[in-house]
């Protein structure tokens, strides 16, 4: 592309989004700022505290033991989805009206809203009555997401699989519709087996759709709250209460404004961090296409 | 191994093809010669490329059969075929290095790491990659990477027929003669049939020793590029082939004799009977034209310069007639006429060249 | 070969249908039924739970509050992304790399640690409880996302463009409306697409926002989840609804979506 021309009026074509943005999140970063170091004791009179609430939050074990089940989620959901993704795009036909039938149906996950799918998971596990619950139960199995840990979770994992796996299948298909024919038939003329043309034409080329994928479901399975709140509500007990259901009890249940905005700020840091990571891993120095 | 025979082959892309429009391939019979250089030639759309996708096997023709020698391939999948083929845009695998590029299809077949070794060090040599041998190949410049997918095919020993797709379509101006060089120099050296697609005349002329010129699906003509400049059979190849193209003039045959504008023109072919109610021409380069005292009454309308000689665009009523002036020749003052030379003159029907000689 | 190979996005949309097949069966069956044991379809068919829908106001209004900010707010982002998108994707200005990052940092802003600020905040300025609130809010993370979108696909149109238009005397506003917003229409669409998307199916800072004006569909569903009385049955009809909107939107973008992956961005 050629060189793009020096203007600084084009400040004002930006400014709306500036200001719709910055509205939006300077302010309420500041407050929250502004309460991560100060303490109420009510009658909105604030006192100076320093880091007291952030090396509270730090050493807490409730607030590490609500990180420990985020990062175990998140990589139980990335280490599933992310190869399923991949293998379900490689699976479907390229073109044709399969494919756009195949599309239109997997997106339909993508598009309920996250009530809806904590809802819809909550009644079809129901032990008794639900379809998942009943059949589990039926083939001998004791589930029960409601009073078992380790059911609630199995249910929390399949929820966000069934919900969040067509986001990298869609992905994934649209890297692939990208590759051009040539690069099959070359490798048809080499004589490559489907595995090698899989591991040095299509994953290689699939390499930026996937870092997409994955810092997207990194993201946002690392702020999740409506899905697991609403099929479990955080429990049985607090098992499978992940760090935005901690810090929305804290914040708006408690009203401790102090640790909450301490808490709100390392978490934010935390995701900025670990998605930096994942991006410096995911793409080594670009060489061109 | 032995020549590559395409015998009534028509392609068509749709399923039940109803017109002549849909069909990409009308009737193609072609022969390629064992170790022959040649250049399926025309504008996009003519259908070279399907041509060449059927010979690799990428495609499997509607109707027609392709032989390699005397075995029938048709059947066969392109990696059976002993082709190789090297397409527009270069194609490497770019997680690996040159080395291992060069390697792949070898290692495919199942071939001894030395003797991928030695092939590979051959062929690398063949193509100036020496020295790059260790390098990933997606750092490579374009040209690199098309000598890198011509070498997949050079590697292979079992390679009879080269194809190349335009595969200088994406190199830079001035790299283009040197990989065209390298090309031509590969032909001498290694034992291979190659057939170069493209739409270039000047890449088609340079390289083939006979050249295969494809209008709208069919195979128009087949032959040196010095019988295609001197003997076009069909206008269209007169049109395409030379810059500027043959001037091509509706002319009357009466009395077996060709007539422009009253005036009798000998030709190197002879019109006969059967031209009776076809649309006939006279179709003669620019490079066969020249002024005369005696001869076509031309009015002189503009004068182009293009290095080495000159376009003369003259006007013979609503006619134009370009003729090429050469250093120290000079446009006639006045009155001017022109002649063409009878050897290189020659009578189309309905586009075709009229067999019969003079 | 090629039949197992279609075998596997069978199986997942089979996978995908099945929870959808349930919500949606549950819809038709009357209390005593769902509670009653476990049946694989309606055996006592009923409307009446979609009959309480259509007829409660405080129900039906759910369902108009959450289009009416979902639609404020695709409007606003995409209005306001289209010149900021054309800004970067033309221009560069003093801290325009910068600007970019800030905003899609803010996508990675978790909406927990947003919603006591913004309950706050809205409360401050009055626009509690409106539907012009959640619209803003959900500006935050829709609106770097549209501008991130949109100037993919402008950077696909050349400058020459711009250039010709000016030459044959267009003003800016003229060049932008008429020539240059038909030429990225497919972007908008997406753009648009994306906006309506994640708009909708936010919960949190939707319900943290409103309470009776503007109460959005999902928090009705949350409310009468936990009142007593689990009423599965209206409970699963109001999901089934809202599972409308998003099959009538992939609908009319299903041609984009097979074939326009390749056009943008990815």
């Amino acid at each position: 592309m050629s060189a793009r021309p020096v203007n600084q009026r084009a400040w004002w074509l930006v400014l709306p989004v500036v200001l719709l943005v910055a509205f939006n999140a300077v302010i309420p970063l500041m407050t929250v700022v502004n309460y991560s170091v100060q303490e109420t004791f009510g009658n909105n009179q604030f006192f100076f505290e320093g880091v007291k609430w952030y090396s509270e939050v730090m050493h807490s074990s409730r607030f590490h033991d609500a990180l420990k089940r985020q990062l175990m989620f998140t990589g139980i959901i990335l280490a599933l989805e992310i190869p399923l993704g991949v293998a379900i795009a490689l699976a479907m036909p390229r073109r044709g009206a399969w494919a756009s039938a195949c599309l239109v149906l997997m997106s339909m996950p993508l598009l309920i809203p996250w009530n809806v799918v904590g809802a819809m998971w909550n009644i079809l596990a129901l032990p008794d009555i639900g379809l998942l619950g009943w059949t589990l139960n039926h083939i001998g199995i004791d589930y029960n997401y409601t009073r078992q840990p380790l059911s609630a979770w199995a249910t929390l994992i399949a929820m966000d699989v069934w919900h969040w796996t067509s986001l990298v299948a869609l992905l994934a298909y649209a890297g692939l519709s990208a590759i051009p024919d040539a690069y099959y038939q070359a490798a048809k003329i080499d004589g490559a087996s489907p595995w090698a043309v899989f591991r040095h034409v299509q994953l290689p080329k699939m390499r930026h759709v996937l870092t997409i994928a994955v810092l997207l479901r990194f993201m946002d399975s690392f702020m999740i709250y409506t899905e697991p709140m609403v099929l479990t509500g955080g429990g049985p007990g607090n098992s499978t209460t992940v760090l935005s259901i901690d810090l929305v009890k804290i914040a708006l249940g408690q009203f401790d404004l102090g640790p909450a905005a301490a808490m709100s700020l390392i978490y934010f840091l935390i995701i900025l961090l670990l998605s930096w990571v994942f991006y410096r891993v995911m793409t080594p120095a670009e060489e061109g296409a | 191994m032995a020549r590559l025979r395409l015998e009534g082959v028509r392609h068509s892309y749709r399923a039940q093809p109803a017109q002549d429009a849909d069909w990409a391939l009308k009737d193609v019979d072609l022969e390629f010669e064992d170790g022959g250089a040649y250049a399926l030639l025309g504008p996009s759309g003519c259908g070279k490329t399907t041509l060449l996708n059927l010979v690799s096997g990428l495609l499997h023709p509607t109707q027609g059969r392709v032989r390699f020698g005397d075995a029938d391939v048709t059947e066969l999948p392109t990696d059976r075929r002993n082709i190789a083929q090297v397409f527009q845009f270069p194609v490497v695998y770019d997680t690996m290095t040159v080395f291992d590029n060069l390697a792949f299809p070898l290692r495919n077949r199942g071939m001894a790491p030395d003797a991928v070794r030695s092939r590979v060090q051959e062929v690398a040599a063949l193509l100036d990659l020496e020295g790059m041998l260790g390098q990933r190949a997606a750092g490579l410049t374009a040209d690199g990477k098309q000598k890198i997918s011509l070498g997949r095919g050079l590697a292979r020993p079992d390679v009879n027929v080269l194809m190349l797709d335009e595969p200088l379509t994406v190199i830079d101006p001035h790299l283009k003669w040197r990989l065209r060089s390298k090309l031509k120099e590969l032909h001498q050296r290694v034992a291979l049939t190659m057939i170069y697609v493209t739409h270039d005349q000047t890449e088609a002329m340079t390289f083939a020793d006979r050249v295969v010129v494809m209008h709208e699906g069919a195979v128009v003509q087949v032959g040196t590029p010095v019988d295609l400049f001197e003997r076009p059979r069909h206008t269209f190849v007169g049109h395409f082939i030379g810059s500027p193209g043959m001037n091509v003039m509706p002319c009357q045959v009466d009395g077996g004799v060709a007539r422009l504008g009253g005036r009798a023109v000998p030709t190197a072919n002879r019109p006969d009977a059967s031209l009776a109610g076809r649309r006939t021409d006279l179709g003669v380069r620019p490079e066969f034209v020249r002024f005369a005292d005696d001869g076509i009454p031309v009015r002189v309308a503009r004068v182009s310069d293009a290095g080495r000689h000159q376009i003369v665009e003259a006007h013979h009523g609503d006619q134009v007639i370009r003729l090429l002036l050469r250093e120290g020749e000079s446009v006639p003052a006045g009155a001017a006429h022109v002649a063409f030379d009878p050897a290189y003159t020659h009578l189309y029907a309905d586009g075709w060249i009229c067999e019969a000689r003079a | 070969m090629r039949r197992a190979k279609a075998l596997v996005p069978a199986l997942y949309i089979l996978f995908l249908m099945l929870p959808i097949y349930w919500l949606v069966a549950m819809s038709f069956k009357p209390t005593n039924e769902i509670l009653g044991g476990f049946t694989l379809w309606p055996h006592r068919f009923t409307l009446d739970n979609y009959a309480k829908i259509f007829l409660d106001r405080t129900w039906y209004m759910g369902y108009v509050n959450s289009l009416a900010y979902v639609l404020l707010n695709t409007l606003l982002s995409v209005a306001a992304a289209l010149p900021a998108a054309y800004a970067f994707s033309r221009y560069r200005f003093l801290g325009d790399k910068h600007l970019f990052f800030w905003l899609l940092s803010n996508r990675m802003a978790p909406p927990a640690v947003f919603a006591l600020p913004f309950f706050q905040l809205y409360s401050a300025i009055g626009l509690f409880d409106t539907h012009l609130a959640v619209a803003l809010a959900h500006c935050l993370f829709n609106v770097p996302l549209a501008v991130w979108i949109l100037e993919g696909f402008m950077s696909g149109v050349p400058r020459e463009l711009d250039e010709m238009a000016y030459v044959d005397g267009y003003s800016f506003g003229r060049f932008f409306l008429k020539i240059f917003v038909p030429a990225i229409a497919a972007g908008i669409g997406v753009a648009a697409f994306f906006c309506f998307m994640f708009s909708w199916v936010e919960l949190l800072l939707a319900k943290t926002l409103t309470s009776v004006d503007a109460k959005p569909i999902s928090a009705m569903m949350t409310r009468t989840a936990s009142t007593s009385g689990y009423e599965l049955g209206l409970l699963a009809a109001a999901g089934s609804l809202t599972i409308i909107p998003g099959a009538f939107v992939i609908y009319f973008v299903r041609n984009y979506i097979a074939k326009g992956f390749s056009l943008g961005r990815v």
